[in-house]
């Protein structure tokens, strides 16, 4: 096990002005974790915490107003970690889709509802292979079968196929050049329970079938408990918790995990579950000190001025709370 | 035969059916978004219903025929006694829509974001004539109140300065209005953060036991369901195949298709994970055309007979099961639209 993907302090903004009044959207604030090769990495939180921005700054989609102020991005690329925004748009280029690849969120309407499935496979594989037609169809083909989807797929529509289908006809073509990261925003959300768990089934094979690496960005934790085996907790644009699944939900330690994880419901158990109260902040107008310490039930003076820092307290286990940093 | 009807039902759903057509070029296809449905809801003992089931199975095309927001191809509906299935429109606001009201999945497209909320909850009274001009401001704000808001907290403000829960606290508030007997909620958790998910039930729940409110709660989160509900029904491909209560029918399931559907939900434990694997529908459209079963193609259990024969309803200890596995066993209850 080593890491395969890093980040340093990753700091992006939204930045925008309008009528001279500057606006700054602190999507991802100071983010470091290092990802290991062949995990399943979950990021959760709720919408608007900066799960989705983070994911397109690890993919290098930064595009006004979306802005980077600080940080790197370090990916494994042959021996040596390599920072890809600093590099060339042609060095990426070659990393994109080979190396690294993404799954949008809604991937189930980003097929070409004109073409059939097989076109859309060729256009994707020859931009990226030097490989003939025959070739290239074999490969699909074969691929497709490969993860257990019908062979009538290849031939098919967009629209001829169920949402669910379609999702796993855009997974299968995101990872047909064995990408060896796999960053995939909310793959499941919008699908039904049983197409859910056959999505998560597919990616658990693409994981055994190419070793990649999934960094899965999720608010289902249910999802996060069955596939993810180690979590990272965003509030407000910043990590306040990771650690192993086990402990995110059996040990959790900073009072936002702690809620979150006593909200959800269980299928064998109708005591009363309360929700955190008050609201997610904005980002553009963050409280001070720590983010969540409006809606905190054990905040403290300090809480309102200072911002704790992530601190390692057991081993592979860390958090951002004065409560456990016990200063 | 409406004597059958007493006051004692709220609302009894007979054989509610919808047929949508398809047409492609010059032929048709004919497609049951809802099939033949039975169920009925008690007056005198508030409940929450649940009407679980995939996307396409027919539960909000289910919800806006009861709400008369669409009209049955066939079957009947009656609510307290009288037959609602074809009722005049003037008859229906003056008497229908005071009893049963709607909350939707989003409140935010519920609600123009041109107006002030507080509106609609002001508009709501004085069109049903609940309240007169002098005596809103105190309906409105016990209103609010029995959702956890105060009118003070929302006067003046427009959707976008109040949280996703908030305004659907205030859905469901201006639901409520018209003191109706029976609420009809379409999904209404499914657009919220799991911090806010949780304070929605459970004002559900709290309608239903302190202000004895029935409340049908459409769904495809089984986990909330089973949470909040007294009892769920479990549609595919516009049947009901299992009714019955949330401790029987989640618990231990009976029909095919709702163990699996049971055993699908990603439950937030990390020691309940998946273990085998699960066989997916390859299009909609093809199930619900299917003779027979339209389970059949993805049921393990799955028999000879399943493929051609529609499965009957069989009631087996107070649920209701649309299964051929069951067909064998000697069937209990002989009233079959009573509540459990």
């Amino acid at each position: 096990m080593h890491t395969i993907l890093e980040t340093h302090d990753l700091k992006a903004y939204y930045i925008s002005q309008a009528y001279g009044v500057r606006r700054t959207v602190k999507a991802v604030d100071g983010i470091s974790l290092a990802i290991q090769e062949n995990e399943v990495y979950g990021v959760a939180g709720e919408s608007g915490c900066g799960k989705s921005t983070l994911l397109k700054v690890l993919l290098r989609m930064v595009t006004p107003p979306l802005t980077v102020v600080g940080g790197e991005v370090n990916y494994e690329v042959g021996e040596q970690m390599q920072n890809i925004l600093t590099m060339s748009e042609v060095e990426f280029r070659d990393l994109r889709w080979k190396e690294i690849s993404y799954l949008p969120q809604g991937s189930m309407h980003v097929l070409n509802p004109v073409k059939r499935i097989r076109d859309t496979f060729r256009d994707f594989i020859k931009a990226h292979t030097t490989l003939s037609t025959r070739e290239m169809d074999t490969l699909a083909r074969d691929y497709l079968h490969e993860l257990g989807l019908p062979d009538k797929v290849i031939q098919s529509f967009p629209h001829q196929l169920s949402g669910g289908m379609r999702q796993r006809v855009t997974i299968a073509l995101a990872t047909i050049l064995a990408p060896r990261v796999v960053l995939a925003d909310e793959p499941t959300t919008a699908l039904d329970v049983v197409v859910q768990r056959g999505v998560i089934q597919l990616l658990e094979e693409i994981r055994l079938r190419s070793k990649s690496t999934i960094v899965l960005v999720t608010h289902d934790m249910g999802v996060h408990a069955n596939f993810s085996e180690r979590i990272g907790v965003l509030y407000a644009g910043k990590l306040i918790e990771e650690a192993d699944t086990q402990t995110i939900f059996n040990h959790p330690v900073h009072p936002y995990t702690q809620h979150l994880i006593r909200s959800l419901p269980k299928l064998d158990d109708k005591s009363i579950r309360l929700s955190i109260p008050g609201k997610p902040p904005a980002l553009d107008n963050l409280p001070g000190g720590c983010s969540f310490h409006p809606r905190c039930p054990y905040a403290m003076e300090k809480c309102k001025i200072e911002t704790p820092p992530l601190e390692l307290i057991e081993s592979g286990h860390r958090a951002a709370c004065f409560l456990v940093s016990g200063q | 035969m409406p004597e059958l009807h007493s006051e004692e039902t709220l609302l009894q759903v007979e054989g509610l059916t919808k047929v949508f057509t398809i047409r492609h070029g010059l032929a048709s296809t004919r497609f049951m978004a809802v099939d033949h449905v039975h169920f009925s809801i008690q007056a005198g003992r508030p409940e929450i219903l649940a009407i679980a089931g995939e996307s396409g199975s027919g539960k909000t095309t289910l919800a806006q025929m009861i709400l008369g927001l669409v009209e049955p191809t066939s079957g009947n509906l009656f609510f307290k006694g009288r037959n609602i299935t074809h009722l005049p429109a003037r008859e229906r606001r003056a008497w229908f829509m005071k009893e049963v009201q709607p909350v939707f999945q989003d409140p935010f497209s519920a609600f123009s974001p041109l107006k002030k909320v507080e509106s609609y909850l002001y508009e709501t009274a004085l069109n049903f004539g609940v309240a007169d001009k002098k005596n809103v401001d105190t309906h409105v704000d016990n209103t609010l109140g029995t959702v956890g808001l105060s009118l003070r907290e929302i006067k003046g403000r427009y959707p976008n300065e109040l949280s996703g829960g908030q305004m659907q606290r205030v859905a469901i508030a201006r639901a409520l209005i018209t003191n109706p007997s029976l609420l009809v909620a379409d999904e209404p958790v499914s657009m919220l953060d799991a911090s806010l998910r949780m304070s929605i039930v459970n004002t559900l729940r709290d309608l239903k036991e302190a202000h004895k409110v029935n409340v049908i709660y459409i769904t495809h989160d089984l986990a909330t369901a089973f949470y909040a509900a007294d009892r769920i029904a479990i549609m595919l491909r516009g049947w009901v195949v299992e009714l019955g209560s949330v401790e029987q029918v989640l618990g231990q399931p009976l029909h095919p298709y709702t163990q699996i559907l049971k055993h699908s939900v990603p439950e937030p434990d990390p020691a309940k994970k998946w273990k085998e694997k699960v066989v997916l529908a390859r299009a909609e459209t093809e199930e619900f055309l299917r003779a027979g079963c339209k389970f059949a193609t993805r049921c393990p259990r799955v028999m000879d007979i399943c493929k051609q024969d529609v499965p009957p309803d069989i009631w087996i200890e107070g649920r209701l099961i649309k299964c051929h596995l069951y067909t064998e066993s000697p069937a209990s209850g002989d009233n079959p639209l009573a509540s459990s």
